[in-house]
C-alpha cells in the first residue's frame, strides 16, 4: 500500500556525523556485503571486471568541499535512504511495491510487486533508490531490517551493518521518533539537520554538522616571544643553568 | 501493512570461523560466516584488540577477493619471451625441482647470486630466517621503499616509534598532531582513535599538503609544502625553547640530553660522548659540580654549560648543542613561513597550544609505579600532546632527519610513553640505539652468521669491501645508504641489470609487484627485466615469483609459484616480526585456513620450507634427513624455536600451554589460538603501562618474555652518536673510512642532531622548470595493486585523477576534467585533472597504484584503470640527476636509503584531445588457466532464496 | 533530465492520441463531425492506436512488464496508477462511443459516452502530466507550466492529426484549420513560457541545502562516490550543454511549431487533394518536434 501509514511512533533511522566521517567507504562496502546475502540480494554488478563497472549499492560516499581558505573544509558525505516521513517514493509507486512500515517507519520495496517503472527513483531527491537492471526491480537501503530484528544475531549485533562497521563511529542507529533516545539527544546536542528540508520529505536520518571549534582551550597559551635577536642563545643557556633535575 | 512482508530474522550462516584479515597489513580480527559452503559475510571480531569489531572497506570486500578471476591457479613456466605472460602450466613437483635446481647451484657457487626480496607479506620472521639459512645477504622486505626513514629514525632515537612500533594514547591525549598520514598500517586503530578524540573534544591537527580523509576531519589543517616538515618542526622547537616550554626533568631523566659531548674539533672523538672507564657516558652533576656516570640513578645532570673533563678535554651537554641549533634565527617562524607555506602566526600559535596542553593540562593517572632504579612514584603524570607520522615525512630524501626532529620534539615535550603521549607497543622499546648488526656474506654452501638485516652503529658495521664498495646488491649498508635497515628493494633490479655492484643469477620475489607500482621508473624497470646480453641471454638469468594473482610482475617471471589467499592458509603475526600488540598488552595472532583452495596452489610459506628442505638448508632438515617441518608452516609456527623456548608464537607455550613468551613448543598451541579467536593477548599490569623505557615492572616483564636481555632503562637518543661516528670517518678518522667521492655526503648528512635540507630532486631540478610537488596518497578503499581485481572496490575508484589546486589552476588556465601531461625530469604521463581547494597550491597529488597495465589482473584491456588511470611511478626516476662527478646516486635518503617517492617535481602541460588515455604498454595476454571474466555478478542471490520464508 | 526513449515515445504518442480522441469525441458530440463509418474507424484506430503504442512502449520499458497489471492498484496515492486506470477505462468507453457514433442511433444515446470519452482523455492526460508535475525533486517538471503544457501539446498534436484526417476524408470542417492554428499558437506560447521559466528560475534545492553545509560557505562537489557512472547518473545526471540545448530548442521550434504553422497555412492555401500533404506533414513534424522537446 503506497498510501502512507499513520505517522509511526517509532522512527528508526541513522544519524551520520559529518564531523567524524573520514570517507573511508567501509560502511558502503560492508552494506554491499551484508545485503548481498540479505533480503534484497543480490546487489547485482554489471561488467564487474570491464570497462564500465556499475553495480547496485545502498550507500554511497560523496565528497564535497565547502567554504574557502582556513574556514574551508573537505566533507565526506555518506548517503543512503533517509527513511523519510513523507516519502514521495512511496506515494508515487503505482503497484504498492514501495511502502513505509507502520511499526518503525522503515521504507522498503517489495520486489515481488515491483514492476520496475523507476518512478520512485525520480521521486527521491536523495538519490537513494537503486535500480537493479538485471533483476528489473528497484532496490534500496533496508535499514538492515534483516539484522536489526534478527534473532539469529546476538542482541548487540542487531544494528545496521554500516553502523557496526564504521571505524570512527560516525554512524549511529536508533529511534528518532523518541526524543529521549540516544540518537535524538545527539541530534539535539549537536545541531543535527535534515537534508533539503525545503522539499518537505522530512527525512528520518539526520546529519551532524562539522564542528567549528578548534576543540582545545588555548586561552592561556604562552604568549609568543619576540623574534630572536643576537644574544638570545647565550641568554637562554644562562637561564637554563639552574634547571637541575635529578635522574 | 503487515510486517510479515519481509523476513526480519533470516538465518545468517551455518558456520562461523574466526581468523585474521589480510586485505591489508593492519591485521584485524574477523569472523567469517559461511552458508552452504559459500562465503556469506565477513565481519569484524568485536573481541579483537586491533579492530574491536569494526572492519574497513577493504576488509568488507574479502568475498570479492575470493571471487577474483585474477587468481593464479597452477604453477606456471615461461615459454615465450619475458614480459608477454606467455606460460605453460606445470605441476608443483616440476616447479619446485626447477627452483631447487637454480637455487642449489647458486648456493654452491656464491649464495649472494640469489636476491630474495619480499613485499607486502608479513612473513619476515620466516623469510629472513630462510635467507640466513640459504646464506644470501641479498635479502630484504619492502621496508626500504616503504618507510625505513620512519623505522630507522624511531629505532635509533627511541627504539620504537611510529609505524607499527607504537601508537598515540588516544584515550588520554588532548592534543594530537599527525604528520603526513593518509591511512597507514594501523588503518582501523587510527580511525577508532580519531573517533575517540572527536568524542572527547581533543584537538586534532593534521599537517599534510592535502585535505582529505583524516585531514578532512582535523580541527586544524596545516597544508604544508611537501618536504618542509623538518623546518616546521624546527620552528616549533625554537618557539618552545624561547618560551622555556620544555620538560627539563624528562630530558634529564629519560634522554641523553645531559650526556656530555666531547667538544674538541678535529679530534678523532670530537662529537662522541665522553665516557668513563666502564664505557658509561658522562654527564655533569650540577649538584656536585663534577662529572658523573650519566646512567647512575640520582645524579643531577646539567643540561647546559661548558665543562672541562678531568682529562682536560672540553665537553658540553648534548642539549646545549641542540638548543644552539634550534635557536638559530634561520628557524624563526617569519623565516621559515614562506618556505613551508604556513603563516608565522600559525606556527607560533601551534607551538603555544602545544605548550599549553603539555604543561598546563597535564594528565594525572593515580597509578603508582616503580622506576628502573626501584624508586616508587605515586602517580603517572603525562603531557597529553601526541604525534603520529608516516610516509608524508619519511618518503623524502630528508625524511630520516625530519622523523628524528619529530622525535626530538616529543622528547622536549616529555611526551614519550607518558599518559596522553606517544606510547610503545610491546615488544618495544628494545635497546637504544638498536642492537643486531647486518650479517656479512657467507661462504658457498654456508648459512649467514646472523640475520641479513640489522642496525649498524658505526662504519665498521657496514657491508663494504676494502675499497669501500658495496657488498650487497642493493648497496644497503654501504656508504651510499649506511643505515639501510630494511634494504633498498627499489634498487635491486636496476643494480642487477647494470651489474653494479655485480650481476646476480636469480631474482626471487614474493608478493611485490616490482614491475609496476613498487618500481621507480616503472617502464624502465620493465625494460630492465627483459634486457638481454649480446648473446641473447637475459641480464637477470632467472626470475622466480610467488604471487596469488595475475599482477603485472607475473608477466616478467620465468617461474610462477602461485600462492593461496588469506582465507586459505596459515600465517603467523609474530612478536618476532611486527606483532599486533597494543600499548597496554602484548599480543600476537594467526591466520588459519577457513576455505580450501579450489585450485592447484600452495601457501608460499609451505613452499619456502619445502624448497629449504630440497636445498638441505640448516634448520629445514631433521636429523633423520626428512623435512624438519613435515606439517609445513603450521608445523613451523608451533615447533620452530628461534632461541630455546622462544618461537613464532608467544601464547600457550610450554607443555600444558600454561606459559607465555618463553616455553617449550606446545603441540596444542594452534588449537588454543583457534579457540581464542586466533589471537593471544596478555595485558600489562597498570603499573607497567607507561614510561616503559624506564619502568621496572615493564622492564622485568620484557626480560621474562624475551623482548629484552637485561632490565636496563632505555635512554632516548636526542643526540645520535652513531651518526657522528660516520661523520668522523668522513673526516678521515678511524679504520673504515668512506671513499673520497662519498665523503662530503656522509659528512653532511650524518649529523648527530636533526638537520633540515631541501629534498634532492627539488634542489636539483625544482624551481620554475618543475614548479610542482607531486605526491600520492593511499586510498582508504584500496590496498596498493591488490584491489582493482575486486569487483566491489574497483567500482569506487577505477580511475585516478590528478588533483590540482584551484589557485594554481586559475593562474595557469587549467580546467576541471582537463587532460594534462605530467612531466618530470625523467619522463611524462597523462592524467585527468580534478580541481580542489584543499591542497597546498604548490602540490598536485593522486591516488596510489590505481592504474593497471592493460590486460593485467584479468581485467578488460579497456578497463579505466588501464586506459585512464596513471601511475606517478612512470615519472619517478630511480636515480638522482647526475652529481658533479657524473655519478648518479639512488633517489633515496642518504642515511637510510629510503626511496624518496615524494620528492617528485613536475610541471603540467595541457594534452591534445587525441592524446587522451594513458595506456603505456601493449595489453598483456592472460596466462593459461585463468577463467573468463563474468559479465554480470549476482553474488549472494542464492542466500536469499534459501532464506525465503516458506 | 533524460527519461528513457520509451517514456518519451509514450508521452508524445499517447498525448497525441488522447488529444485526437478528445477533439473527435467533442466534435462528434456537438455534431460537427458527421458519422462516417470509415472516418470513425480511422479516428478511433488512430487515436487508440497512438495511445496503445504509447502504453505498450511504456510497459516495455518496465523492468517487469508481466506485472504491469499491478500498476493500477494504487490509484489512491499514485498518479501513475491513476493514469493507468483512466487509460484502461478510456478504451471501453471510447469503443462504446465509437460504436454508437458508427451506428448513429437517432436517439443519440452515445452522446454522453462521447462526453465521457472526452473527459477520460483529458483526465488521462492530466494524470500523465501530474506524474511529472508532482515530482518535487525535478525542477524542470515540478512547476505550474507542466500540466498546461502537457494538455496543450496533447490538444495541438491531436488537432493536427484530426485536421489531417479531415482533409483525407474531405470533410467540411473549415474552422478546424483555424482551431489548429490557435492551438499551435497556444502550445508555442506555453512552451516559450516554460522555457523562460526554466531559464529564469532555480531549483529550490541547492548544493548547500542538499548537504546542509551552507553555513561553512559555498559547496562544491569534489568526488562522486564511484568513478564510473551508475544507474542514477545515467538516468538523471544527464546534463545537456547550454550550446547544445539552444540548438535543440531551435529544432523544437522548427519541427513542433514552425513546420506545423507553415503546414496550416499551406493547407489553407492549397485546398483540394494536395492540402492533405502539408497537413499530414504538419502532424508528423509536430510529433517529431515534441519527441525532441521531451528529450
Ligand atoms: N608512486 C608511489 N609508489 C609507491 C608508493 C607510493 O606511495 N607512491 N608506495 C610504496 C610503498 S610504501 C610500498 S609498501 C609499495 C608496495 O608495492 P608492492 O610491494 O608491489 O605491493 P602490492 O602492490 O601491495 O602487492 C604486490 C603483490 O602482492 C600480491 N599479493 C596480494 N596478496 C597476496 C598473497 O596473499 N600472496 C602472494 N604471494 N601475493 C599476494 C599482489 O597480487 C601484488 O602483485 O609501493 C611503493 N610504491
Ligand atoms: N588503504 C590502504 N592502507 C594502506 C596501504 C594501502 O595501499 N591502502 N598501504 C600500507 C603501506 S605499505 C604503507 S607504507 C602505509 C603508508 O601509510 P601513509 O603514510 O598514511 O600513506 P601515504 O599514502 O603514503 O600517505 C602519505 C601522506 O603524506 C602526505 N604528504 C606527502 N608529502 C608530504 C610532506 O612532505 N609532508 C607532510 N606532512 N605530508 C606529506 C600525503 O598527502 C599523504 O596524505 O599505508 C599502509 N596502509
Ligand atoms: S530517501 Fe528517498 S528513497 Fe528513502 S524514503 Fe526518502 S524519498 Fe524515499
Ligand atoms: S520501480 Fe517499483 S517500487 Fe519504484 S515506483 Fe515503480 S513499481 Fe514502485
Ligand atoms: S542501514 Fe543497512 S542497508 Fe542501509 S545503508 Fe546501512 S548497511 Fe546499507
Ligand atoms: S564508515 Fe564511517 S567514516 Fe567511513 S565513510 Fe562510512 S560513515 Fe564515513
Ligand atoms: S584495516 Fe581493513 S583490510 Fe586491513 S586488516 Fe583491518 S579490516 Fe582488513
Ligand atoms: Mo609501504
Amino acid at each position: 500500500m503506497t498510501s502512507l501509514p499513520a505517522p509511526p511512533e517509532r522512527q528508526l533511522g541513522l544519524v551520520i556525523d559529518l564531523d567524524t566521517c573520514v570517507g573511508c567507504h567501509a560502511c558502503a562496502v560492508n552494506c554491499k556485503q551484508w545485503n548481498s546475502g540479505g533480503v534484497a540480494a543480490p546487489l547485482t554488478d554489471l561488467d564487474p571486471y570491464g570497462a564500465a563497472p556499475d553495480g547496485v549499492w545502498f550507500n554511497r560516499i560523496h565528497s564535497f568541499e565547502a567554504g574557502e581558505g582556513a574556514a574551508g573544509r573537505t566533507v565526506h558525505f555518506p548517503r543512503s535512504c533517509l527513511h523519510c516521513a513523507e516519502p514521495a517514493c512511496v506515494t508515487v509507486c503505482p503497484t504498492g511495491a514501495s511502502y513505509k512500515r507502520a511499526e518503525d517507519g522503515i521504507v522498503l520495496v517489495d520486489e515481488s510487486k515491483c514492476i520496475g517503472c523507476k518512478l520512485c527513483s525520480w521521486a527521491c531527491p536523495y538519490g537513494a533508490r537503486e535500480f537493479d537492471v538485471d533483476a528489473g526491480v528497484m532496490k534500496k537501503c533496508t535499514l538492515c531490517i534483516d539484522r536489526i530484528y534478527n534473532e539469529n544475531l546476538a542482541p548487540a549485533e542487531r544494528v545496521p551493518a554500516c553502523v557496526a562497521t564504521c571505524p570512527v563511529g560516525a554512524r549511529h542507529f536508533g529511534d528518532l521518533g523518541d526524543p529521549a533516545s540516544k540518537v535524538s539527544r545527539l541530534v539535539a546536542d549537536r545541531g543535527g539537520f535534515d537534508l533539503m528540508p525545503e522539499l518537505g520529505y522530512r527525512p528520518t536520518n539526520k546529519y551532524l554538522p562539522p564542528r567549528r571549534t578548534t576543540g582545545c582551550s588555548v586561552a592561556q597559551a604562552v604568549p609568543p616571544e619576540a623574534p630572536a635577536a643576537a644574544g638570545v642563545l647565550e641568554g637562554k643557556l644562562f637561564g637554563w643553568l639552574d634547571r637541575l633535575f635529578s635522574r | 501493512m503487515s510486517p510479515s512482508r519481509v523476513d526480519t530474522s533470516p538465518v545468517v550462516s551455518d558456520s562461523v570461523a574466526t581468523t585474521t584479515c589480510y586485505m591489508c597489513a593492519c591485521r584485524c580480527g574477523i569472523r567469517v560466516h559461511q552458508r552452504d559452503g559459500k562465503l556469506r559475510y565477513i565481519e569484524g571480531n568485536p573481541h579483537h584488540p586491533v579492530n574491536h569489531g569494526v572492519l574497513c572497506g577493504k576488509g568488507s570486500a574479502g568475498i570479492m577477493k575470493q571471487m577474483s578471476p585474477a587468481k593464479l591457479r597452477k604453477p606456471l613456466l615461461r615459454v615465450g619471451e619475458r614480459g608477454k605472460a606467455d606460460f605453460r602450466e606445470i605441476e608443483w613437483d616440476e616447479a619446485l625441482a626447477i627452483a631447487a635446481g637454480w637455487l642449489g647451484r647458486i648456493r654452491e657457487r656464491d649464495p649472494k647470486g640469489l636476491a630474495f626480496f619480499t613485499g607486502r607479506d608479513q612473513s619476515q620472521a620466516l623469510t629472513g630466517w630462510w635467507a640466513q639459512a640459504f646464506g644470501t645477504i641479498n635479502y630484504a622486505a619492502h621496508g626500504g621503499f616503504c618507510s625505513v626513514n620512519m623505522a630507522a629514525a624511531g629505532m635509533y632515537s627511541l627504539s620504537g616509534g611510529f609505524w607499527e612500533f607504537g601508537e598515540p594514547d588516544f584515550e588520554h591525549t588532548r592534543y594530537f598532531m599527525m604528520f603526513g598520514v593518509a591511512e597507514d598500517h594501523a588503518s582501523n586503530p587510527i580511525k577508532i582513535g580519531l573517533g575517540m578524540l572527536k568524542q572527547r573534544g581533543a584537538k586534532f591537527v593534521s599537517v599534510n599538503p592535502v585535505r582529505t580523509g583524516y585531514s578532512a576531519i582535523a580541527d586544524e589543517w596545516v597544508g604544508v609544502r611537501p618536504g618542509t616538515d623538518g623546518l616546521f618542526i624546527f620552528a616549533l622547537i625554537r618557539e618552545l625553547l624561547l618560551a622555556d616550554q620544555v620538560d627539563f626533568a624528562y630530558l634529564a631523566r629519560y634522554t641523553n640530553a645531559p650526556w656530555l659531548v666531547i667538544d674538541e674539533p678535529g679530534a678523532a672523538d670530537h662529537g662522541l660522548f665522553a665516557r668513563d672507564d666502564a664505557g658509561h657516558p658522562l654527564c655533569w652533576d650540577g649538584a656536585k659540580d663534577a662529572p658523573a656516570d650519566a646512567l647512575a640513578a640520582g645524579v643531577t645532570p646539567a643540561l647546559v654549560g661548558n665543562y672541562r673533563l678531568p682529562s682536560g678535554r672540553r665537553a658540553v651537554p648534548a642539549f646545549q648543542l641542540l638548543a644552539a641549533r634550534c635557536l638559530d634565527s634561520a628557524y624563526a617562524p617569519e623565516v621559515v613561513a614562506p618556505q613551508i607555506g604556513i603563516a608565522a602566526e600559525t606556527i607560533r600559535r601551534l607551538a603555544a597550544e602545544m605548550a599549553e596542553v603539555a604543561f598546563r593540562q597535564e594528565v594525572v593517572l593515580e597509578v603508582p609505579w616503580t622506576d628502573w632504579a626501584g624508586r616508587r612514584h605515586e602517580r603517572m603524570i603525562g603531557r597529553p600532546v601526541s604525534f603520529h607520522a608516516m610516509r608524508g615525512i619519511s618518503a623524502h630524501s630528508n625524511g630520516f632527519h625530519t622523523c628524528r626532529a619529530l622525535h626530538v620534539l616529543q622528547m622536549l615535550l616529555g611526551a614519550i610513553d607518558c599518559p596522553g603521549g606517544f606510547r610503545y607497543k610491546p615488544p618495544y622499546p628494545k635497546t637504544c640505539p638498536p642492537a643486531g648488526k647486518p650479517a656479512h656474506p657467507a661462504a658457498p654452501g654456508k648459512a649467514l652468521a646472523g640475520p641479513p638485516l640489522g642496525y649498524p652503529l658505526g662504519p665498521e658495521d657496514l657491508l663494504v669491501d676494502a675499497a669501500g664498495r658495496p657488498l650487497r646488491l642493493d648497496k644497503a649498508y654501504s656508504w651510499e645508504a649506511p643505515l639501510a635497515a630494511h634494504g633498498l628493494m627499489h634498487m635491486v633490479i636496476a643494480n642487477a641489470v647494470r651489474g653494479d655492484p655485480y650481476p646476480i643469477d636469480t631474482l626471487f620475489l614474493f608478493m611485490a609487484n616490482m614491475s609496476w607500482n613498487s618500481a621507480m621508473n616503472a617502464e624502465g624497470t620493465a625494460a630492465m627485466l627483459t634486457a638481454r646480453h649480446a648473446d641473447g641471454s637475459y641480464k637477470i638469468p632467472h626470475i622466480i615469483y610467488a604471487d596469488a594473482f595475475f599482477s603485472e610482475m607475473v608477466a616478467y617471471a620465468d617461474l610462477i609459484l602461485p600462492d593461496t589467499t588469506y582465507l586459505e592458509r596459515h600465517d603467523c603475526i609474530s612478536l618476532l616480526d611486527r606483532p599486533i600488540s597494543t600499548a597496554d598488552a602484548a599480543a600476537d595472532s594467526i591466520r588459519r585456513p577457513v576455505l580450501a583452495p579450489d585450485r592447484d596452489v600452495r601457501p608460499f610459506q609451505d613452499v619456502l620450507l619445502d624448497l629449504g628442505y630440497r636445498l638441505r638448508l640448516p634448520g629445514m632438515v631433521a636429523g633423520d634427513g626428512r623435512p624438519a617441518y613435515p606439517g609445513g608452516f603450521a608445523d613451523y609456527m608451533v615447533n620452530h624455536q628461534r632461541r630455546p623456548g622462544i618461537g613464532m608464537l608467544a601464547g600457550w607455550r610450554g607443555p600444558n600451554g600454561g606459559s607465555s613468551g618463553r616455553g617449550a613448543p606446545n603441540p596444542e598451541q594452534l588449537q588454543r589460538y583457534i579457540e581464542h579467536d586466533c589471537f593471544w593477548l596478555e595485558e600489562l599490569p597498570p603499573a607497567a603501562r607507561y614510561f616503559k623505557h624506564a619502568n621496572k615492572d615493564y622492564l622485568d616483564y620484557a626480560v621474562a618474555m624475551g623482548f629484552l636481555d637485561h632490565a636496563e632503562p632505555v635512554v632516548l637518543q636526542l643526540y645520535l652518536e652513531p651518526l657522528q661516528k660516520f661523520r668522523l670517518a668522513a673526516e678521515g678518522h678511524g679504520k673504515v673510512v668512506p671513499p673520497p667521492e662519498h665523503r662530503e655526503r656522509i659528512r653532511r648528512y650524518f649529523d648527530p642532531l636533526p638537520i633540515w635540507y631541501r629534498p634532492f630532486e627539488e634542489a636539483a631540478v625544482g624551481g620554475d622548470d618543475f614548479p610542482l610537488h607531486a605526491v600520492t596518497q593511499r586510498p582508504m578503499i584500496m590496498y596498493h595493486a591488490w584491489d582493482s581485481q575486486n569487483a566491489w572496490l574497483r567500482q569506487i575508484i577505477s580511475q585516478n585523477r590528478l588533483y590540482v589546486s584551484r589557485q594554481f589552476a586559475e593562474r595557469h588556465g587549467i580546467a576541471d576534467d582537463q587532460w594534462v601531461w605530467i612531466e618530470s625530469h625523467h619522463g611524462r604521463i597523462k592524467g585527468q585533472v580534478r580541481l580542489m581547494a584543499g591542497v597546498n597550491p604548490d602540490t598536485v597529488w593522486t591516488w596510489n597504484a590505481i592504474a593497471k597495465r592493460s590486460g593485467a589482473w584479468n581485467l578488460d584491456p579497456k578497463a579505466p584503470e588501464a586506459t585512464r588511470g596513471f601511475l606517478l611511478n612512470h615519472v619517478i626516476a630511480e636515480l638522482l640527476p647526475e652529481q658533479a662527478g657524473g655519478y648518479r646516486y639512488a633517489n633515496c635518503d642518504p642515511v637510510t636509503g629510503q626511496a624518496a617517492w615524494y620528492d617528485l617535481r613536475v610541471r603540467l602541460r595541457p594534452c591534445a584531445a587525441e592524446d587522451i588515455g594513458t595506456a603505456v604498454a601493449a595489453p598483456l595476454s592472460v596466462p593459461p588457466g585463468l577463467p573468463k571474466r563474468p559479465q554480470t555478478l549476482r553474488y549472494g542471490a542464492w542466500f536469499r532464496d534459501a532464506g525465503q520464508v516458506p | 533530465m533524460h527519461p528513457a526513449l520509451s517514456v518519451i515515445v509514450f508521452t508524445v504518442a499517447s498525448g497525441a492520441g488522447y488529444g485526437l480522441l478528445l477533439l473527435a469525441a467533442l466534435l462528434a458530440a456537438s455534431g460537427f463531425l458527421p458519422a462516417d463509418a470509415w472516418l470513425t474507424v480511422v479516428i478511433i484506430l488512430l487515436s487508440l492506436g497512438l495511445v496503445s503504442i504509447g502504453l505498450l512502449c511504456s510497459t516495455w520499458h518496465l523492468g517487469h512488464p508481466e506485472r504491469a497489471w499491478r500498476a493500477v492498484s494504487q490509484w489512491r496515492s499514485s498518479w501513475l496508477s491513476r493514469e493507468g486506470l483512466f487509460a484502461l477505462l478510456t478504451y471501453p468507453v471510447a469503443l462504446a462511443f465509437a460504436a454508437g457514433w458508427l451506428c448513429d442511433g437517432a436517439d443519440e444515446w452515445w452522446r454522453p459516452l462521447a462526453l465521457a470519452t472526452a473527459l477520460l482523455a483529458v483526465v488521462t492526460v492530466l494524470c500523465t502530466a501530474m506524474i511529472y508535475a508532482s515530482l518535487k525533486p525535478v525542477h524542470q517538471w515540478h512547476n505550474r507550466w507542466v500540466v498546461p503544457c502537457y494538455l496543450g501539446f496533447a490538444l495541438f498534436s491531436g488537432a493536427l492529426w484530426l485536421d489531417a484526417v479531415r482533409l483525407v476524408f474531405r470533410l467540411p470542417l473549415p474552422h478546424l484549420n483555424g482551431v489548429c492554428f490557435a492551438l499551435v499558437a497556444i502550445a508555442l506560447a506555453l512552451k516559450l513560457g516554460y522555457w523562460h521559466f526554466i531559464d529564469t528560475s532555480r531549483s529550490r534545492a541547492t548544493p548547500e541545502s542538499a548537504t546542509g553545509l551552507g553555513a561553512i560557505g559555498q559547496v562544491r562537489p569534489l568526488d562522486p562516490p564511484h568513478t564510473e557512472e551508475n544507474y542514477l547518473l545515467k538516468e538523471m545526471g544527464y546534463r545537456i550543454a547550454r550550446k547544445h540545448r539552444l540548438k535543440l530548442r531551435r529544432v523544437v521550434l522548427a519541427f513542433a511549431f514552425a513546420v506545423p504553422l507553415a503546414g496550416m497555412v499551406a493547407t489553407h492555401l492549397l485546398a483540394g487533394p494536395w492540402s492533405t500533404v502539408p497537413a499530414v506533414l504538419a502532424a508528423a513534424s509536430a510529433m517529431l518536434g515534441l519527441l525532441v522537446e521531451r528529450w
